[in-house]
C-alpha cells in the first residue's frame, strides 16, 4: 500500500489538519527563503556588498535574529487609532495569503484541496487574492496618520488598478486550458502540442508570452514592490500605511509582503509554467507527489528573482505613470489577448 | 456534507490558519515585550514635530473615481470567465458574442479615456 492510499484512509479532519500544517510550513519557509536568498543576498551582491554575515553560515540565520528582536519590541498603538480597525490589519493581510495559497498544486496528490473533486480553482484564488486591499486599507485609515492614510489609498488605487490586467491575463490561459481547475491546468499543459509538437507539453508561457508579461508586471504591482512601491514610498510617505506599526505588528506585515510573492509567482508557474510537471514523466505519476514540490519550488524561487531584480533596477513610477500603465496599455492589450487567443482558439 | 461545502469549509480553515498564525507570534510576543507607554510615545509620527490637524483629512477624489471605474470592470470579467472554459462548445456564436461584449466594455473604457477619467492631474 502506497502512502497515498493510507493518507487517503484517514478522516477528513486529519487529513485537513495534515495539509494546514504544510501550508503552514511551505508559506514560511519558502518566504524566509526567499527573504534571505533574494532580499539578503542577492540584492547585496548586485549593490558590491556581503549582506549579513554574523548570524549563523553566511547569514542565514539573520531572519530568525530578526524574528527575535522584534518579538521583543513594544506593540505600540497611537493613542487616536482606530483600535479594532489597527489591530485586525495584520490579521487580514496574512489570512489573504493562506486563503491564496489554498488553490495553488504541487503534485497529483500534494494539494491543499482535493483538486478532483471540488469546483474550487484559479477563480476563487483571484477573488480572494484581493482581500489583501482590505488589510492595507485598514492598516492605512486605523493608524489616524497623514502619511498612513495616504499610503493606504495610494496602495489601494494601485493594487485595484493592477487586479483588473492580471484576471484578464489569466483569462487567455483558461481559453486555452478550457478549465478553471488549477490541476487540470497543469495537465492541459502537459498534454499539450504546439503544431504537433508534444515533446515539453505546451507550457502556456510560450503561447501566452503576452498574458505571461502582463501578468508578471501586474504581481510586481500587487506585491507593492519597486517601480510600483508609491503606497510605502520610504522617502516621501515613511513606509506608507506601515508607517505607526512597530515590533512583532510591522514584521508580520513584512513576513505577508514575502509569503504573498512566493504564493503569487506560485500561481504564476502554475498557470504559465507548467506547475508540477517535468517533461518526459507523467504528471499523474506517483513519484510527482515527491518531485512536485520541488520542481514548484525552483520556479517559485526563479520567479521570485525576477520580481526582486526589477524592484533593485528600477526607479519608481509617479502615480499619474502608474495609472496611466494600468489603465491606457495593460488593460487593452489584455483584452486585445482575449480576443486573439478566442479566434485562434475556435480556428485551429 | 456534501463535496461542495466540504472544499468551502478547507478554504474557511486555511483562512482561520493565517489569522491563528498572526495570534501565535503577538501572542508570544506579549510574554516578551515590555509595555511602557508614554504621551510622546503614543503620539502620531508626523517627521518628528507635533502633528496637527486632522488626522483623516481629505483625499483626492481620483482614488474614487478609479475605484468606481473598477467595480464596472471587475463585475464585467466575471462574466468573461464561464466564457473562456465553454468556448470549445460554443465555437464561433460564443466568439462573435464576446467580441461584441468585449467591444462594449472597450467602448465603457474609452468614454472613461475621453471624459479624462484616467488622467491624473
Amino acid at each position: 500500500m502506497s502512502t497515498t492510499q493510507v493518507f487517503a484512509e484517514l478522516a477528513y479532519w486529519q487529513q485537513t489538519g495534515i495539509r494546514v500544517g504544510a501550508a503552514l510550513a511551505a508559506v514560511l519557509l519558502v518566504a524566509g527563503a526567499l527573504v534571505y536568498m533574494h532580499l539578503f543576498k542577492a540584492v547585496s551582491f548586485m549593490q558590491s556588498r556581503l549582506g549579513p554575515m554574523e548570524a549563523g553560515p553566511y547569514g542565514s540565520l539573520q531572519l530568525l535574529a530578526e524574528v527575535g528582536k522584534h518579538i521583543q519590541k513594544e506593540d505600540i498603538f497611537p493613542a487616536k487609532a482606530d483600535r479594532f480597525v489597527f489591530g485586525a490589519a495584520p490579521f487580514v493581510v496574512l489570512a489573504s495569503t493562506f486563503l491564496l495559497v489554498v488553490v495553488v498544486p504541487a503534485g497529483p496528490d500534494a494539494w491543499f484541496i482535493d483538486h478532483h473533486n471540488s469546483d474550487l480553482g484559479i477563480y476563487l484564488g483571484l477573488a480572494v487574492s484581493s482581500v489583501s486591499v482590505l488589510g492595507i486599507l485598514m492598516a492605512g485609515w486605523g493608524s489616524s496618520n497623514k502619511y498612513s492614510l495616504l499610503g493606504g489609498l495610494r496602495a489601494t488605487g494601485q493594487l485595484i488598478a493592477y487586479e483588473l490586467p492580471l484576471i484578464l491575463a489569466v483569462v487567455g490561459v483558461v481559453i486555452q486550458a478550457g478549465t478553471m481547475n488549477m490541476a487540470d491546468i497543469v495537465y492541459a499543459q502537459a498534454n499539450g502540442e504546439i503544431f504537433g509538437l508534444g515533446i515539453v507539453g505546451n507550457p502556456y508561457i510560450l503561447t501566452q508570452g503576452v498574458a505571461f508579461i502582463i501578468f508578471l508586471i501586474a504581481m510586481q504591482a500587487e506585491l507593492a514592490q519597486a517601480p510600483f512601491d508609491m503606497p510605502v514610498a520610504e522617502s516621501e510617505l515613511v513606509t506608507g500605511y506601515m508607517t505607526e506599526y512597530s515590533g512583532m505588528r510591522f514584521l508580520l506585515f513584512f513576513i505577508g509582503e514575502f509569503a504573498t510573492a512566493g504564493v503569487f509567482a506560485a500561481v504564476a508557474s502554475v498557470l504559465f509554467l507548467g506547475g508540477w510537471y517535468i517533461p518526459g514523466i507523467d504528471p499523474g505519476a506517483d513519484v510527482m507527489n515527491l518531485l512536485g514540490p520541488l520542481v514548484m519550488l525552483v520556479k517559485i524561487v526563479g520567479l521570485t528573482f525576477l520580481v526582486f531584480w526589477t524592484r533593485f533596477t528600477m526607479p519608481r513610477f509617479r502615480e499619474d505613470q502608474l495609472q496611466r500603465l494600468a489603465w491606457k496599455f495593460l488593460i487593452p492589450i489584455a483584452l486585445a489577448n482575449i480576443v486573439v487567443t478566442g479566434i485562434l482558439k475556435v480556428a485551429f | 456534507m456534501s463535496d461542495f461545502l466540504r472544499s468551502y469549509l478547507t478554504v474557511g480553515i486555511f483562512g482561520l490558519a493565517g489569522v491563528a498564525l498572526v495570534a501565535v507570534f503577538l501572542g508570544l510576543g506579549r510574554i516578551f515585550r515590555p509595555s511602557n507607554p508614554t504621551e510622546q510615545k503614543l503620539t502620531s509620527y508626523e517627521s518628528g514635530v507635533d502633528p496637527t490637524g486632522d488626522m483623516w483629512s481629505q483625499a483626492n477624489i481620483r482614488y474614487y473615481v478609479f475605484a468606481l471605474l473598477f467595480v464596472m470592470f471587475d463585475v464585467e470579467a466575471v462574466f468573461i470567465f464561464p466564457w473562456a472554459t465553454r468556448l470549445e462548445f460554443y465555437k464561433m456564436f460564443g466568439l462573435i458574442e464576446m467580441a461584441i461584449f468585449i467591444y462594449i466594455l472597450l467602448l465603457g473604457l474609452l468614454y472613461a479615456w475621453r471624459k479624462g477619467m484616467l488622467r491624473w492631474v
